[in-house]
Formats: C-alpha cells, structure tokens, sequence
C-alpha cells in the first residue's frame, strides 16, 4: 500500500516536448532578426560660415567633377567617363608638384563634386565612391611602402594609421547644387 | 550467410538525440542575444544604393537615421519623395534642423546616417544636409550596401 502511493507520487515530468518548444521559440527568433550592419560612406560636413570668406585656393589644387542628371562627367570642364575617375583623383592627388597643372601636395589637393539637383542619388554615390577609392588606394600603398602592411589592417586609432592618414588627408568638397 | 545476418541484427541504429535541446537552446541564446527588433515603422521605400569603399560604422548608439525615399500608400504605390526621421514623416524641411539639435544635445557625437533610395533625387539629400549644418551635426554616412 505504502510502497504503490509512492510510486504514483514520483512522477517525472515529460522533457521530450522541450526541444519542440525550444525550436519554436528559435524559428521565431529567426525570422524577426535582422542582422543589419551599418555600413556606408563617412562624411564630415562643413559647418556654416559665419560670413567668413573661405581661404583662397589656387586652382591648380582643385579639382572640379561635375555631374549632371544623366550620369555624365565633366573634370575641370573637360568630358571623362565615370571610369576612368579613379585614376585621374590619384594622380592628381599624387603628383607633389610635378605636373604643373595639377595638385602640389597631397596635403593641398581638394576634389571638389558637383552635382545637379536632379542627379539620382546612386550615381552620385558611384561617383563619390571613386573618390574614395582613389584615396583608399594611395593610402594602401603608402602603408606597404612604409610599413610592409596594407592600410586596412592598421588598427583604429593607432599611430602608424594616423600617420598614413596625415599623409593623404581626405579633402573632398560636397558643392551645393544647380537648379534645374 | 547467417553469419552477415547475425552481424547486422547486432548493430544498434539511431543518432543519439538527447544532446538536440541543448544544441537547439545554445542557437535560440545566440539568436535572442543578436536580435535587433525593428525600432521603426518605416513609411518610406529605400533601396539601398551599392558602394566598394565603405566603411563600418562600430558604435551604434551614437547612430541617429534619416531616411529619404518615395513614400509608400500602400497597395504597393509610391508617391512624392519624402523625409522620415524616427517615426514621422517629416513636412517641412526646415524642421530637421530642430530635431536634429535636439538630438545633438543629447548626444554630442552624434553620427546621422542618411538611408537614401538609389534612385531619389541628390537635391533633396543636399537640403537635409543643409539642415543638418545648420544644426550642427556635421558628422554623416552614406548609408550603402556593400559590391558583390
């Protein structure tokens, strides 16, 4: 009598059912998650001018792209394809004073995009996207040059990126729109 | 003949499946830890335009997003390109500047990501980024996906 009554009382509850709900729980959270990472293009704007005339810039240091509606590329008023931008940037960047035409230092260079106001946005970005290439690359190579290791690797924030960083200063202009 | 039959009849079938929830519950921790539930309802399309050189942005607290794009009616329609900023749709323009320093103040370093559709028109980004100096909040990104 004792013994049955004992017996009854020991019951275990059913664990087989646990992976179920475990799975379901898992599905759900599958499907909300959104692993987004953040990723996009840095920009730091100018801030307004408090009526302060900007400093000259002698023109051999600029660099005008221009883009219209249509994707067409004007640098300094010459035609170009959207291609061929890449390699323009870096050697206008690049040149120390060589050519007398373009920049003197790296430390001077300016590229200055312009757009239209009804220039899609994509287009823009491809081109601001080739800018930034152009500065990715001469500071790869000036961080194998130096350092024997590619520019991507030097830690954030450490010396030697700064350094590189010094070297090649992202100088890159966001002119305000024509009408039209 | 009997002896390959004995031989199989031997041999124990079946995967072992008592470890399954412990797996199961390691992949739900993962994925509950992960998880990012969608903070706004957004009320405009935004095709995200594609980029080679990007860069990651690492601390996402001090993220503040602005989205432009065509606005959705529903039933699939878009109409006028509009600007959304947290959860509203942003009427005029010249508002951005307020909110934006708002935000500011709570957060000096705030970064604006400016979550563009590929195919808007620059001008209207060029007005948010107006606003947005005029506010002070100088530091943006071009929100884009990466080149496959």
């Amino acid at each position: 009598m004792l013994n049955r009554k004992r017996k009854r009382e020991s019951a275990d509850i059913d664990g087989s059912s646990l992976a179920d709900i475990a799975f379901l729980l898992l599905i759900f959270f599958l499907v909300v998650t959104t692993i987004d990472v953040d990723t996009g293009i840095g920009l730091v704007l100018p801030p307004i001018p408090d009526d302060i005339e900007p400093p000259p810039v002698r023109e051999r240091n600029l660099m005008n792209i221009l883009v219209n509606e249509r994707g067409m590329v004007l640098i300094n008023e010459q035609p170009a394809a959207i291609a061929t931008v890449r390699e323009r940037v870096k050697e206008f960047i690049d040149n120390n004073g060589v050519d007398p035409d373009l920049s003197e230092s790296p430390d001077d260079a300016i590229v200055s995009i312009k757009t239209d106001r009804r220039t899609p946005y994509n287009i823009y970005i491809d081109m601001l996207d080739e800018v930034m290439g152009a500065y990715e690359e001469l500071r790869h190579a000036a961080s194998m040059e130096r350092f024997g290791v590619p520019f991507s690797s030097l830690s954030q924030g450490s010396e030697r990126r700064a350094e590189i960083q010094e070297m090649y200063p992202k100088k890159i202009s966001i002119a305000e729109p024509d009408e039209g | 003949m009997s002896k390959f039959k004995k031989k199989q009849a031997n041999t124990k079938q079946g995967v072992p499946t008592s470890a399954m929830p412990d797996v199961v519950f390691m992949l739900l921790i993962f994925f509950m830890v992960t998880t990012v539930l969608r903070e706004v309802e957004l009320q405009v399309q935004i095709d995200y335009a594609v980029a080679e050189n990007i860069e990651k942005i690492e601390q996402k607290r001090l993220v503040s997003y602005i989205y432009i794009g065509p606005e959705r009616l529903g039933a699939g329609r878009l109409g006028e390109t509009r600007v959304q900023i947290d959860d509203a749709l942003v009427d005029d323009i010249n508002a951005i500047r307020n909110i934006m320093y708002d935000k500011l103040m709570e957060q000096p370093r705030l970064i604006v990501s400016l979550r563009v559709d590929r195919d808007s028109e620059f001008g209207i980004v060029t007005d948010v980024q107006q606003e947005l100096r005029h506010a002070g909040t100088l530091r943006i990104n071009y929100s884009t996906r990466r080149q496959i």
